[in-house]
């Protein structure tokens, strides 16, 4: 018999629908959990447990509702998404005291569907890391092995799901942050088509790449909470006004029979760990056994994806990140006499080494005299990674490879060379550059590191009904992960 | 491509940045290493192709422009490092020299 705060989320959602738990007795078995676990975890950087209890009772009172497909469900909430009345820092200083009025739109569609905000999530600082070690509070550890990293950015997001402190986060990847961790961290995580879902109330890193998406420990918990959040904005004018369909309904497939896999030789060749290339590889001779075809596919340009990535999403992070001025919100230096010293202090003290390296690097290539040899080569770049992907799918309806070359690496054994941590994201850059959806699905533990590898599926633009069935189908015939070792 | 001290330091100010002698030393070395990388994309011949500059293939959708008030003064200025009341306060702008 698992507790109750290892359910799934789809199972815990039952138990509550049924009144056979209530939702404050669901809260307090996370609660619990957290306190048992968050000293060796720090996946959070803000409990909202008074306001949790308060809304978990609220609910009991009223009692279930049909029309609120989470009723009950306690999450946890990446700290780059807005909150209205808990602290929203986005891992950095320069915003430690920034309480939101409003909610972002994925929170406040959670919400309406009867969820309870549980918590924030560490990440690294405005989600720019890939292991969480750059948090400007602290960084965050893997729960199957306490010395390692999450992954990142949203490794406070996979840390918490993985230790069973939540039945499910939200994440946002800009070049891989939901992927990444998920993989590391040995759950479910999706990164949904740009304009999938609203990302109003979402601190902006790269504006053209980043969307917000569901991490959790079952590709149906995934299901339910992509459902909850899809669908068009009125304030988000790049939100897609397209139906959204129906996800759990996609669910219901038994086998893989007329499925086509495309296997781009770039993901399967030289650069991957043996254990990764072995699990990998594993689960893609489980889904032919089930009546799914493979073919070769070619995404030639994949070793520029990440050279284009460094300059688009630099670019607009130095764009966006130029709101950071101490006027409105954020720390502000008080020394400063005039309006310019001002930015220039407040700015300088509160963000972080990497941010501030990002910062210089996307002013830089957007300065007169760089702007074509950079930011426009790389857009054209990008132009032909997504005629790539195309072109691919031409020839299969998902594409399969790893998520990262390598299981999760040691805390602190790549904070010295930032050109060495960009490149674990080389496989997950390229959907975000051509805006296409990509899931991470756990396929195993690496026979080396014993750390979980993630298996990652991409599909054409707004079809993650399909990654979704896919990944249900597989996830059912691949042996259960064991409870992460760390926390033994 | 290798960035000398000094064009650190002239970027660091325009993105309203203040670094210190180590950091403009350590980014300098840091920042022309990504470069370097980045130069790869050289390697590739993009005459005439049409930049990418987002993924959407349709337009970006429109609403009418109606005025709403959702938020009040007060929620606004909740954040503000320093407010009146009625406006955010920053200091002088005009410097005392000009």
């Amino acid at each position: 018999m698992s507790e109750l705060h290892e359910k799934s989320l789809s199972e815990v959602r039952g138990l509550l629908a049924s009144r056979a738990v209530s939702a404050e007795e669901t809260v307090r078995a996370c609660l619990a959990r957290i306190e048992a676990t968050e000293p060796k975890v720090r996946a959070l950087l803000h409990v909202a447990g008074e306001s949790a209890l308060a809304e978990a009772k609220a609910l009991d009172a009223a009692g279930p509702d049909q029309d609120k497909p989470l009723w009950g469900v306690p999450l946890v909430i990446k700290d780059a998404l807005t909150t209205k009345g808990l602290p929203t820092t986005a891992g950095s200083r320069i915003l430690e005291n920034f309480v939101p009025f409003y909610d972002a739109t994925a929170v406040a569609r959670l919400k309406q569907a009867g969820a309870v905000v549980l918590a924030k999530a560490n990440l690294d600082e405005f989600a720019m890391g890939s292991s969480t070690e750059n948090s400007a509070y602290f960084p965050t550890r893997n729960p199957w092995d306490l010395e390692r990293v999450p992954g990142g950015s949203s490794g406070g997001s996979a840390a918490t799901v993985a230790a069973g402190q939540t039945y499910g986060a939200l994440g946002t990847d800009t070049g891989g942050s939901i992927r990444l961790p998920a993989s590391f961290c040995g759950i479910v995580g999706l990164k949904p088509t740009y304009g999938r879902v609203s990302r109003y109330g979402l601190i902006a890193y790269g504006s053209s790449l980043d969307q917000i998406g569901p991490m959790t420990r079952t590709v149906e918990d995934a299901a339910r909470l992509l459902q909850v959040m899809a669908g068009h904005d009125q304030r988000d004018s790049t939100c897609a006004d397209l139906p959204v369909p129906d996800y759990l309904a996609a669910l219901e497939r038994t086998d893989l029979k007329g499925l086509t896999i495309g296997l781009p030789e770039e993901y399967w060749g030289a650069g991957v760990d043996a254990e990764v290339a072995e699990s990998c590889k594993a689960a893609v001779t489980l889904a032919e056994s089930l009546g799914a075809r493979t073919v070769p596919v070619s995404l030639k340009l994949s070793e520029y994806a990440v050279a284009v990535y460094y300059v688009i999403a630099t670019a607009e992070a130095s764009s966006n990140l130029a709101r950071f001025d101490g006027v409105r919100y954020g720390h502000r230096d008080k020394s400063a006499a005039e309006l310019i010293d001002m930015f220039t202090r407040s700015r300088t003290q509160g963000f972080g080494d990497e941010v501030q390296r990002r910062i210089i690097l996307g002013t830089y290539v957007l300065s007169a005299g760089y702007y074509d040899a950079y930011y426009r080569k790389a857009a054209q770049v990008r132009a032909l990674l997504r005629k790539d992907f195309d072109a691919a799918f031409e020839k299969c309806d998902v594409i399969a490879g790893p998520v990262c070359p390598t299981t999760a690496f040691r805390v602190g054994q790549m904070s010295s060379d930032p050109l060495q941590m960009y490149l674990m994201d080389i496989f997950t850059i390229s959907t975000n550059l051509a805006g296409l959806p990509g899931l991470s699905l756990p396929c195993g533990l690496g026979r080396d590191s014993g750390m979980p590898v993630g298996l990652q599926l991409m599909a054409p633009a707004f079809a993650e009904d399909r990654l979704l069935g896919l990944a249900r189908v597989l996830e059912r015939a691949l042996p259960p992960l064991p409870r992460p070792a760390g926390l033994a | 491509m290798k960035i000398s001290r000094e064009e650190v330091a002239r970027v660091a100010r325009l993105a309203r940045l203040e670094l210190s002698e180590d950091k403009l030393e350590l980014f300098a070395g840091q920042v022309g290493d990504i470069l370097a990388y980045i130069d790869k994309l050289n390697e590739l011949d993009t005459a005439g192709v049409v930049p990418m500059y987002g993924p959407h293939a349709t337009s970006t959708l429109q609403r009418p422009d109606e005025v709403r008030k959702e938020h009040t003064r007060e929620q606004v200025l909740s954040n503000a490092p320093e407010s009146d009341g009625a406006f955010f306060v920053v200091p002088r702008i005009v410097s005392a020299g000009s």
